[in-house]
């Protein structure tokens, strides 16, 4: 005998869930209980337990399709029991003729009111048509316990007359891109804006294969920042593509000469977090030009020793490692101006950031308890960020909580800059670029490969003499590596 | 208030006290399954070897049971489930020390405390099918009805405890909470109630870690147990996954209660392995490795290797279990979806006690209501699944 098995609401009040994964093909036996498919709810992604032993008929719906509560989704064929048996969602019920008396309405599509998410507003001032089983019991199959013929109801029937015209749904207006919260979460970590896609869901629902498609479009230009070459030589420096905006050669309607483009995602985000910087922490910035032949000696020493085999080592390595052992020493350049408690909050540790330019704009995931890590372990970090970030799969958790920050604009072959502080933060460092120049070394000339830093500070919370002294032990550091014993 | 702000003012640590679990803990059984000597040993001095056995069989049939529910309410059997994964011991020793006339307040979760007062598995399903306000007669099993509001539980205790001092018994009583709980201001009521009257109330605190995702240490900067003496209740913090320690701690609260020594506080370290509730999904705010590292101390490998330390387990003492393990989920499986589906009017019949016209005036009104859809109201049925299952789960 065939059973079908329909979506249940598999959370407390929700109207349809995506299958993500089918765990099972047509032909397949399944056991009692077997996990099926996995299946996405807009508040978790469960696993789905056969309902019935005996062999899959049928998969009504493909992975990465979203159903509505109540639509059969596979169909079994099970020994005995009667035919056409179904079970899973309820809701609606079964057969009945229409009363005279009632002008019949569609149902009113029901919206999702989760648990904690607030009541949904009425929308109409009838409620849903829905009709009641005239007897539970007079049926009730006695052998088979898997049977619920009579006591579940089949999906609603379209059998009612056609609606009155009136009755039409109007068109919800578009506050937003129609997604599930899972959905929502996972282009929120990838850095996609739900407006800028289209859903290819029910009634435009932006479903995961929609983020996920849209994702990988975007990595596949994402500039390689973190920790690269900060050496350039001449004609291997980064340009950026020419602006298809730009110019006559580009796209664009012919005679426009000026776009608009609305302040919004990432773009909104990263304004309000300079503004709120720029304008609460009084900015100072100094500067150090330092000799770092020596570090980037050190460098290819230990990328020629088999404990640093597969872990990228650059400058940036040895300054954020620099960093920590200086803040340890200089711990008001580690800290900050919580001005509702009227503290100043000195952190014991070190979340470090590391600046990150993406396509998508400007992100700052940090090192959690860099403090803690050997040059090794800190420079497997910093590539696992810039990994995360190539991939797109920042989480908000890499972007939150950092104390201090530093940006490796030398990349992008300049040599020094006022960085603007993460908000929140004491301080932050830029690298510039590293340049052979012709420098002072042991009283004569030599062509040297030296790098300028630029460090930013809140003065609110640390003092010009404060800032100096950082930076100059920084510097000394990446001048000479041995300096880093002195400061351990 | 001013207050100086130096550089060198102390930063609190963050959090972290109310979650360790290696805190000083009543510990009789470690997690190898080897005694540990305790001063509480005697309490449980006269558990046998069948006893032991016994203890095992619950545990397994109640997660047994608790498997079933869940892959019931993922095939739309049930609205809702929650899932007592990993907590068998704090349930199964606790309740197992209880006599038929103390009187049970729990959450939503102490299905396993129910099993053991003898609610059979068609009723533990009954609410969560939603088909009916109370799962059981409180009064047949001596267990207060599924409490989904967060700690309300623990002043029903409270008063009840009042009564049985009114009546001059020696019946305990016994409320359980979860850790979140006692973040409510019914819990701490509850506690200062039992305090002033001297009442005979055991509070048992399941701290399972986790408040939905709220991890145990925002809301206790000291272990929970820590705080109920501040109330004037001496308490105990107890390794929630030893099932002999929790009886241990257990028999000797109530022993106390029995005895005119007033209320007393357990706290059972134990972790829910599972979600909070089948519409939760963990894995968006804990991390993996401290499941396993919990899956590592789960209570029924511990009673499992203590069993088999002492030469008490074996195959087909295993089989046995399991097989009446299974029984009992094909029982609850039977019986839940061939549950009778009650009247739509039933909802009204248990709000009062006695007739109230404004809800007759109601009843008529949903009466009518109903007659719209060519049903007559006694004889139609709700949804198989109703708003039942939609209480508070913070």
């Amino acid at each position: 005998m065939i059973k079908e098995f329909l979506l249940p609401d598999l959370g407390e009040g929700l109207t349809e869930s995506e299958i993500v994964t089918w765990h099972v093909a047509v032909g397949d036996i399944v056991t009692l209980n077997q996990v099926i498919a996995d299946v996405e709810t807009a508040k978790a992604v469960v696993e789905l337990p056969s309902p019935y032993a005996g062999t899959v008929a049928r998969l009504h719906e493909d992975a990465g399709t979203v159903v509505e509560v109540g639509a059969p989704i596979v169909s079994f064929e099970v020994a005995g029991g009667d035919a056409g048996s179904r079970t899973g969602a309820s809701g609606a019920t079964a057969q009945g003729t229409a009363p005279a008396v009632f002008t019949p309405e569609e149902p009113t599509k029901r919206t999702p009111n989760l648990v904690g998410y607030g009541a949904v507003p009425e929308k109409t001032g009838r409620p849903a048509r829905r009709r009641w089983l005239t007897d539970g019991r007079a049926a009730a199959p006695s052998a088979a316990a898997a049977s619920m013929t009579d006591s579940v109801p089949a999906p609603a029937p379209a059998a009612d007359p056609a609606p009155a015209a009136e009755s039409a749904q109007p068109q919800q207006t578009a506050e937003r891109p129609r997604s599930t919260p899972p959905v929502r979460k996972l282009a929120r970590d990838l850095g996609i804006d739900l407006a800028d896609i289209s859903g290819t869901g029910p009634d435009g629902l932006i479903v995961r294969s929609d983020v996920t498609r849209a994702a990988e479009e975007n990595t596949a230009d994402i500039a390689d920042v973190l920790g690269d070459a900060a050496e350039p030589n001449a004609g291997t420096r980064l340009l950026p593509p020419p602006s298809a905006n730009m110019g006559s050669a580009g796209g664009g309607t012919p005679g426009v000469r000026e776009e608009r483009v609305p302040i919004a995602g990432m773009r909104k985000h990263t304004a309000a977090a300079m503004v709120a910087s720029a304008f609460t922490a009084p900015h100072v910035t100094v500067f150090l030009t330092v000799d770092v032949t020596e570090s980037m000696e050190l460098l290819e020493r230990l990328r020629g020793q088999k404990t640093f085999e597969g872990i990228k080592l650059t400058p940036l390595t040895l300054a954020a490692k620099a960093v920590c052992l200086a803040l340890s020493r200089h711990p008001s350049l580690n800290s900050r101006w919580d001005e509702a408690a009227r503290e100043i909050v000195q952190y014991r540790y070190v979340n470090l950031g590391i600046a990150a330019a993406t396509p998508r704009g400007l992100m700052v995931p940090n090192v959690k308890d860099a403090q803690a890590l050997g040059l090794r372990e800190l420079a497997a970090a910093v590539g696992t960020l810039a990994q995360t970030a190539r991939a797109g799969k920042t989480t908000p958790a890499d972007l939150s909580g950092g104390t201090f920050s530093i940006s490796n604009v030398g990349v992008f072959g300049v040599d020094a800059g006022t960085p603007i502080l993460n908000p929140g933060e004491a301080g932050i460092l830029a690298l510039g670029a590293v340049r052979r120049q012709p420098w002072v070394h042991e009283g004569a000339l030599a062509v040297r490969r030296v790098m300028t830093l630029s460090l930013s500070f809140d003065h609110r919370l640390v003092d010009g003499e404060q800032g100096a002294r950082f930076l100059s032990d920084v510097g000394a550091v990446l001048e000479e590596p041995a300096m880093a014993l002195a400061m351990m | 208030m001013r207050t100086d702000v130096s550089l060198h003012t102390p930063v609190r640590p963050p959090h972290d006290a109310g979650a360790t679990a290696s805190g000083p803990y009543v510990q009789l059984v470690r997690p190898d399954g080897s005694r540990t000597p305790s001063s509480y040993d005697h309490w449980v001095s006269d558990v046998d070897a069948d006893q032991l056995r016994s203890l095992y069989e619950d545990m397994v049939v109640i997660r047994r049971i608790d498997t079933e529910a869940t892959a019931l309410q993922r095939q739309g059997q049930l609205g809702l489930w929650p899932p007592l994964l990993g907590q068998e011991a704090a349930q199964i020793g606790s309740a197992r020390t209880l006599r038929a006339s103390d009187f049970v307040f729990g959450s939503y979760r102490e299905n396993g405390v129910a099993w053991c007062r003898g609610v059979d598995p068609e009723s533990l399903m009954r609410v969560w099918r939603g088909n009916a306000a109370a799962g059981w007669d409180p009064f047949s099993v001596n267990m207060a009805p599924t409490q989904v509001i967060i700690g309300a539980q623990a002043l029903h205790a409270a008063g009840y405890g009042m009564g049985v001092v009114a009546d001059g018994t020696d019946d305990a009583v016994i409320t359980y909470f979860g850790d979140g709980a006692t973040s409510q201001g019914d819990v701490n009521e509850a506690m200062v109630f039992a305090a002033s009257f001297h009442t005979p109330v055991v509070f048992f605190c399941t701290n399972n870690q986790w408040a939905i995702s709220e991890p145990v240490g925002l809301q206790a900067q000291v272990p929970i147990a820590n705080r109920a003496p501040g109330f004037g209740i001496p308490s105990v913090r107890v390794d929630g996954n030893d099932v002999l320690a929790v009886m241990a701690v257990t028999r000797e609260a109530l022993d106390r209660a029995r005895t005119g020594g007033g209320p007393s506080f357990i706290e059972a370290v134990t972790y829910r392995m599972g979600p909070h509730t089948t519409a939760d999904d963990p894995t968006r705010y804990r991390d993996a490795a401290e499941l396993e590292e919990w899956r590592a101390k789960d209570p029924i490998t511990r009673i499992e290797a203590l069993l088999r330390n002492e030469g008490l387990f074996t195959d087909e003492f295993a089989a046995s279990v399991a097989a009446a393990a299974d029984a009992v989920a094909a029982e609850l499986r039977s019986s839940c979806i061939n549950m009778p589906a009650p009247p739509a009017l039933d909802i009204f019949a248990h709000v009062y006690a006695e007739p109230n016209s404004w809800l007759e005036t109601q009843r008529a009104d949903y009466e009518r209501y109903l007659a719209l859809y060519g049903a007559e109201g006694d004889g139609g049925t709700i949804p198989a699944k109703g708003a039942g299952a939609n209480g508070e789960s913070a």
